[in-house]
């Protein structure tokens, strides 16, 4: 599941920036060619692929500046509810 | 300084910004359009914005985005502009346009109220003569995007009186801005000196005295600019600009503003900048 959306977001990545080696642990924005407006089209397409809306809480810089913080907050959203 | 209405009039580009950083202000807005559909892209852009800003943590307050969102009210009727308090019009630069509109203001918003132009060309004392209260319209030129710019160049028309310069002050200060107040006359400060460096730069390329990268590289690292005269261009529009300094030309009927034959000649050939991708500089 974690991997899978890693590889989800990988081959986003990649129809923007060609060439892209990215490790899982990697600051995106510390690459110095994605800027922080791209980070509102992550946010958009991370919502329209795993089926759920980032609350205002959860709008943070920090959820999406690495493939595993994106993983985990993913994670965290779409995790089954424990049933009761 | 306390909650106002305040109607905002055009929900383009600077409508939306304004309307933004208006509700993020704790003030009622009042979004007037034309058409639904340009009211409901309005409301998506602000929505846009305004997580954008929580995301880089730009947001002056944690409140919630839905909150900031229902003080404004899209509408495309006049009618609840009977209850403003102060009205920004953000319409396109045409004077038939801002005519039409500021006469139907002047007859649906309360006497108190202030009218505002967010205008980069037309006369303020002119648009308060299409009114009964030209001591009450002043003009407000805001800079793009309004919501991250502090400072707003303030216009006196020739019978704008102090007091609604006051209250205009008191609005900007609680957006957290500030107006510095200038007097009424074509291109006011901003567009009347930029337009011509641009239009200058243009010549500089046109007579092959720098390329366009040279240009600019000799304002950001000699003089400091974050951006150089000919990305600036870009930024604004290529077309914007060229109607700009045309517009300079014919108020002051004085040839320093005579527009560059080559940004003619872009324009012409449909290179207007960043908003369709080509200008001075390619863009993706």
């Amino acid at each position: 599941m974690v991997t899978d959306s890693k590889a989800k977001i990988r081959e986003f990545l990649a129809r923007f920036f060609q060439d892209l080696n990215l490790t899982d642990d990697e600051d995106i924005f510390a690459l110095g060619f994605i800027n922080s407006l791209f980070a509102m089209q992550l946010v958009l397409f991370v919502e329209s692929e795993f089926g759920f809306t980032v609350e205002d809480n959860d709008l943070d810089i920090e959820n999406f500046r690495t493939l595993n913080a994106m993983a985990a907050l993913i994670e965290r959203k779409t995790a089954a509810q424990p049933i009761v | 300084m306390s909650k106002q209405i305040v109607g905002v009039v055009g929900a383009g580009v600077m409508g939306i910004g304004v309307s933004q950083s208006l509700a993020q202000a704790g003030h009622r807005v009042l979004l007037l359009d034309l058409e639904l559909d340009i009211l409901r892209h309005a409301k998506e852009e602000i929505t846009k914005n305004l997580r954008l800003q929580r995301m880089l943590h730009k947001a002056a307050n944690q409140e919630s985005i839905g909150e900031i969102i229902e003080r404004i009210t899209f509408t495309t009727d006049y009618e609840p502009f009977a209850d403003a308090d102060f009205v920004i019009e953000n319409v396109v630069e045409n004077w038939d346009v801002k005519k039409g509109i500021h006469n139907k203001l002047d007859s649906i918003c309360p006497s108190r109220a202030v009218f505002a132009a967010n205008t980069s060309a037309i006369s303020i004392t002119r648009i308060g003569s299409a009114t009964r209260r030209p001591d009450r319209v002043l003009g407000m030129h805001f800079m793009n995007p309004v919501p991250m710019k502090p400072t707003v160049e303030v216009i006196r028309g020739y019978h704008t009186s102090e007091e609604t310069l006051t209250i205009a002050q008191n609005l900007l200060a609680s957006m957290g801005k500030k107006g510095v107040v200038v007097n009424d006359m074509p291109g006011f400060v901003s567009n009347r000196v930029l337009m011509l460096t641009v239009n200058e730069a243009v010549y500089l390329v046109q007579d092959q005295v720098a390329s366009a990268e040279d240009v600019d590289e000799i304002f950001r690292s000699c003089f400091g600019h974050k951006m150089g005269p000919l990305e600036t261009a870009d930024l604004i529009g290529l077309d914007t600009i060229l109607y700009s300094i045309e517009v300079l030309y014919e108020s002051f009927n004085d040839s320093k503003y005579r527009p560059c034959p080559l940004l003619k000649k872009m324009v012409d050939a449909g290179l207007y900048g960043r908003k369709n991708g080509k200008g001075f500089y390619t863009y993706r």
